[in-house]
C-alpha cells in the first residue's frame, strides 16, 4: 500500500520568491530532488505574510509547478518560517541521577532534556525549535551520549529557537488554506545550513548567512550542534528601496539596476561612470551615477554583515568558527559580497554549496533554493526517524497478529 | 417627661437635665424605634406616630399617635407623601402636644414612602415651634426599590432639612456594600435598622453625659445646624486593652465613614468618647491624633465621659458635617454662572497649544547643510530615538525620508535605530 520511497516537500514562503522542492526519499536513505516550483511572492514582507489572499495565491502557483515537474501530488509540507520575531537562546536543564548504582538511563537522559525545555517565555510565544547540544556529567563537558556512564548529576544544554505564536499561525493558516497539511515548521536558517554543512564543517565550527530578501538568518555550528540562532530583519528589499530612494527611481527600476549593476563594493573603476536608463522605446531617460549606486549598496551591505558580527559577539559565538562562514540566499549572488563579508568578519568567507543530495542539477547549484532543499533533508530526517520508531511497534504488532493467528 | 439618671454613683459624672424624646415616623420609624426600645434607654421618651392602625398597635411605644382623618379610612397614606404632608398638616396640634417640653426631639424615618416622608418635615417643624431641637435620623431606599421612590425620598429629605436643625442620613444602598450574598432580606433590614439606632444611641450618650471634657448641648446644635448639609456618624465600640486602636480600627472601617474619607472631606468633626472609671489619658491622646490625622482641615469637637457601666469598655460616637458632595437640583443658576464666568476671564495657563506635527516640505538645501544636519542627527537622535521606541519616523525635521516599501510596514529597530531608513542617510554619507 506504501510505496518504497515517500515524497518530502519542502516550501519557502520567502520576500522575493516561494519556493517550493519535491524530494524523493529512497528505502536505503538516499535523497532526490524530483521537482522545484517557484513563483514571484507579492505578499511578503520581511519574511512575514503581510497580504494573506496574495500569499497564498503565489504558494498556490509554486505548488503546481512542482508537482507538475516532479509528477506527483502534493499533500504535505515542511513549512519553513522566519521573521525578526525569532530568536534563539540556550538553556540549559538539571537533572540529578537517581539510580542506586548512578547509571545513567535512557529516562534520565528523557528527564533533564524536558527540564531543559521548560523555560519562561512569554505568553505569546511558541517554541519552534529545541534542539539537543551537549551533555554534561558531573561538570564534565562534551559528552554526546551520556547513556551509560556514570554519574550524579546530568546536565544538557538546549538551543531554543521561539518566535510569536501569532505570526508563526499565519503563515502555517495560508499554507492549509491550500488544503495541505503542514508536516512541521523549520526555521529557515537552520534549513540552509543543513543544505549547505558537511559533517565536517560542523564539527570545525562554522557560520552560515542566508541573506534573503526579507530577512537575514544566521546559523552558528561548533562542536557538531547548533550553538546560536539569529534573525535581522534586514534583506535585499532594503538594498532595493536604498536605491530607490538615493537614485531617486520606482522601486522596480531599482531592483533591476541592482541585478544588473549592483556590487558590495566600491572600485575605481566605477568612479564617474553613469547608466543610462532607457524606456521601451529604448529612448533614454535617466542617468544614474554608478557610483552612488555602488555606494549605497555596499553601505547597507556593510551594515546587514556588522550586525550579524554584533549578534554573534554578543553570543560568544564568534572563537569557534575555524571553518569560516558560508552564505546562501538570494543576497550570495551579489558580485564580491564574499570579500565585503570577509573585510567585515575577519573570517574566510566563501558562497555555500549544497551536497549529498542529487537531482535537479541546477536548483541544487543555486544559493537561493539553499533554504528549500534544506527543508526537504530536514523532512528526510523526520522521517528516518519515524519510520525507526514505527517499526518497532510494527514489530510488536505483527508478532501480537501472529500469536492470535495461531491461536 | 424627664430623664432619670438612674446610678448616681460618684464614680460617674453626672448627667444632664435634658429630656429626650424619639419619634418614630411610619412604619420604618417604628422598626427602628422597636430596636432602640429593646435595647433599653433609660430616660428616653417614645412614640410613635402612623397612620396604619395595625402596626400602631404592634409597636412597644409608651405614646402613640394616630393620624387619620376621614379621606384616608384607615388605609393609609399608599405609598403619598402628599397625602402624608397634608395629613400631619391637618393634625399639628397634636403633633406639638407630643413635643411639648422636650429638649431633643429625635425624629426616626424611612424615606420614600408616604407616611415617613412626608410627616417627618412636618413633625420637625411642630418641634421646632415649641422650641425643641429637632434631628433628623433617616434612611433612603434600596437601588432596588426603584427610581420613583429614591425621588420621593431625596425630596423628602430637602423638605426635612429645610425644617429640622439636622439631619443624618443613612442610605440603605451602602448597607448593600457590607452585607453577605446570602443575608437573608429581614437580616439585611435589621442590619440597616441597627446602624441608625446606633447612631441615635451614640448621639444621644453624648447630650445625656456630662463629659469630663463637656461637650455642650449647643455644641452639637450648632455642628448640626450650620451645616445644612450631609452629616455622617459612625458609632464604634470596643474592649481590652488594645481598644483604642480597635475602636479606631471599626470607626474607620464603618461605612458610613467610608474609609476615612468622610473625614477628609468633613468641615467639623464631633467626637464623644466614653470609657469606664479606667480610661487613660493616653487612650484619648491616641483617638483624637488619629482622627487629628484624617481630617486635618476640619473643626474638631471633643467630649469625653465616664460611665461605669463602660468599665474595660471604650466607645466612640463620631458625627461629621461636610459639604453636600452631590450639588442638589436647586442650585442657584447665578452661582453656577458666575463660576464659568470667573473660569473664563482667569488666564489659563493649563491650556497649552499641543505641539504642532506639522512638517513643512523639503526645501532644497546645499549638500554641505544636509550633510552637517545629518551629522548633527545621527550622532543626538539615536538617544532620542530610543526612548520613542515604536513610534514613526521623526528624524530629520526638515527632509521626510520616505520609507518607500517599508512605509506601512512595522519598523525594525536595532538599538534605538530604525533600519528601514537607508544606512547611507543615518551614516550621513552625502552623494554628490
Amino acid at each position: 500500500m506504501f510505496n518504497a520511497s515517500s515524497i518530502i516537500v519542502g516550501l519557502e514562503i520567502g520576500t522575493s520568491k516561494v519556493c517550493a522542492v519535491v524530494g524523493d526519499l529512497a528505502a536505503d536513505g538516499a535523497l532526490n530532488i524530483v521537482g522545484l516550483g517557484q513563483s514571484r511572492s507579492r505578499g511578503v514582507r520581511k519574511g512575514e505574510i503581510a497580504d494573506a489572499p496574495l500569499a497564498e495565491e503565489d504558494v498556490r502557483h509554486a505548488i503546481v509547478e512542482a508537482e507538475q515537474m516532479a509528477d506527483v501530488e502534493i499533500r504535505s509540507v515542511y513549512l519553513g518560517v522566519t521573521g525578526g520575531h525569532l530568536r534563539g537562546f540556550n538553556n540549559r536543564g538539571v537533572h540529578p541521577v537517581v539510580s542506586a548504582d548512578r547509571e545513567i538511563s535512557e529516562e534520565d537522559v528523557q528527564d533533564v532534556i524536558k527540564n531543559a525545555k521548560t523555560i519562561n517565555l512569554p505568553a505569546q510565544n511558541h517554541v519552534i525549535h529545541a534542539i539537543r547540544q551537549h551533555f554534561l556529567v558531573d561538570g564534565q563537558d562534551g559528552i554526546t551520549n551520556p547513556v551509560g556512564m556514570l554519574g550524579s548529576r546530568i546536565e544538557v544544554d538546549v538551543h531554543v529557537v521561539h518566535g510569536n505564536l501569532n505570526r508563526l499561525q499565519n503563515a502555517i493558516r495560508t499554507v492549509k488554506g491550500l488544503q495541505l497539511e503542514v508536516d512541521d515548521i523549520v526555521f529557515n536558517g537552520l534549513a540552509s545550513s543543513l543544505a549547505l554543512l558537511t559533517n565536517e564543517q560542523k564539527e570545525l565550527g562554522s557560520l552560515v548567512i542566508d541573506i534573503g530578501g526579507g530577512t537575514t538568518d544566521y546559523v552558528v555550528y561548533a562542536n557538531g550542534i547548533i550553538k546560536h540562532t539569529g534573525v535581522l530583519a534586514v534583506g535585499g528589499d532594503h538594498v532595493s528601496n536604498d536605491l530607490a530612494y538615493g537614485l531617486k527611481v520606482p522601486l522596480s527600476r531599482a531592483e533591476q539596476l541592482k541585478i544588473q549593476h549592483g556590487a558590495s563594493l566600491l572600485d575605481e573603476a566605477a568612479k564617474g561612470q553613469s547608466i543610462t536608463i532607457s524606456n521601451e522605446l529604448g529612448l533614454p531617460v535617466k542617468t544614474v551615477n554608478l557610483e552612488h549606486l555602488r555606494r549605497i549598496m555596499s553601505l547597507r551591505l556593510e551594515e546587514i554583515f556588522q550586525l550579524v558580527g554584533q549578534g554573534l559577539e554578543q553570543a560568544d559565538a564568534l572563537d569557534y568558527l575555524r571553518a569560516g562562514v558560508f552564505l546562501c540566499g538570494g543576497g550570495a549572488h551579489i558580485p564580491q559580497v564574499a570579500k565585503l563579508a570577509e573585510q567585515v568578519l575577519q573570517m574566510p568567507v566563501s558562497l555555500g554549496k549544497t551536497n549529498s543530495i542529487s537531482g535537479l542539477k541546477s536548483a541544487l547549484d543555486q544559493p537561493e533554493f539553499a533554504t528549500a532543499i534544506g527543508l526537504v533533508k530536514f523532512g528526510s530526517f523526520q522521517q528516518r526517524k519515524r519510520a525507526a520508531k514505527s517499526a518497532l511497534t510494527d514489530g510488536i504488532k505483527s508478532t501480537l497478529g501472529q500469536l492470535f493467528r495461531r491461536v | 417627661m424627664n430623664a432619670n439618671a438612674q446610678k448616681e454613683a460618684l464614680v460617674e459624672t453626672p448627667k444632664k437635665n435634658i429630656s429626650v424624646k424619639v419619634l418614630g415616623v411610619g412604619g420604618a420609624g417604628i422598626n427602628v424605634m422597636e430596636l432602640m426600645l429593646k435595647s433599653g434607654l433609660p430616660g428616653i421618651g417614645f412614640a410613635a406616630v402612623e397612620t396604619d392602625a395595625q402596626s400602631l398597635a404592634a409597636s412597644s411605644a409608651s405614646e402613640k399617635v394616630h393620624l387619620e382623618t376621614q379621606l384616608l379610612r384607615g388605609l393609609g397614606t399608599g405609598g403619598d407623601p402628599d397625602r402624608g404632608r397634608a395629613l400631619a398638616d391637618e393634625q399639628l396640634p397634636k403633633l406639638k402636644s407630643l413635643c411639648e417640653g422636650t429638649d431633643v426631639v429625635f425624629i426616626l424615618a424611612g424615606l420614600g414612602g408616604g407616611a415617613g416622608t412626608g410627616m417627618s418635615p412636618v413633625l420637625a417643624r411642630a418641634a421646632k415651634e415649641t422650641g425643641a431641637l429637632a434631628l433628623g435620623f433617616v434612611t433612603t431606599p434600596f437601588g432596588c426599590e426603584g427610581g420613583r421612590r429614591q425621588r420621593l425620598a431625596q425630596a423628602g429629605l430637602a423638605e426635612l432639612k429645610s425644617f429640622a436643625d439636622g439631619v443624618v442620613c443613612l442610605p440603605n444602598q451602602k448597607v448593600l456594600t457590607l452585607i453577605d450574598e446570602n443575608t437573608s432580606l429581614l437580616e439585611t433590614f435589621r442590619i440597616a435598622n441597627n446602624f441608625l439606632a446606633d447612631g441615635v444611641r451614640g448621639v444621644w450618650r453624648l447630650l445625656i453625659h456630662k463629659g469630663l471634657i463637656d461637650i455642650h448641648f449647643a455644641d452639637l446644635a450648632a455642628l448640626i445646624r450650620d451645616r445644612h448639609a450631609e452629616s455622617s456618624f459612625a458609632v464604634a465600640e470596643a474592649m481590652g486593652p488594645t481598644r483604642s486602636r480597635e475602636v479606631m480600627d471599626k470607626l474607620l472601617a464603618h461605612p458610613m465613614l467610608d474609609g476615612g474619607h468622610v473625614l477628609g472631606e468633613s468641615e467639623a468633626v464631633l467626637l464623644s468618647l466614653i470609657g469606664g472609671p479606667d480610661l487613660t489619658m493616653a487612650e484619648v491622646n491616641r483617638v483624637m491624633e488619629q482622627v487629628n490625622r484624617q481630617c486635618e482641615h476640619a473643626q474638631v469637637i471633643m467630649g469625653a465621659a465616664i460611665d461605669e457601666a463602660f468599665s474595660e469598655r471604650l466607645a466612640v460616637t463620631l458625627i461629621a458635617a461636610r459639604k453636600n458632595p452631590e450639588p442638589p437640583s436647586e442650585e442657584p443658576a447665578s452661582a453656577a454662572g458666575a463660576e464659568e464666568l470667573a473660569q473664563q476671564l482667569l488666564p489659563c495657563s493649563t491650556t497649552a497649544r499641543p505641539g504642532s506635527r506639522f512638517v513643512p516640505p523639503a526645501p532644497p538645501l546645499a549638500s554641505d547643510q544636509v550633510q552637517q544636519l545629518l551629522a548633527r542627527q545621527s550622532r543626538g537622535g539615536a538617544r532620542q530615538r530610543k526612548s520613542q521606541a515604536r513610534s514613526r519616523q521623526t528624524q530629520l525635521p526638515l527632509e521626510i525620508v520616505s520609507k518607500g516599501r517599508f512605509d506601512k510596514s512595522e519598523p525594525t529597530i536595532h538599538k534605538g535605530e530604525d533600519l528601514d531608513v537607508p544606512t547611507y542617510i543615518r551614516r550621513g554619507v552625502a552623494l554628490n
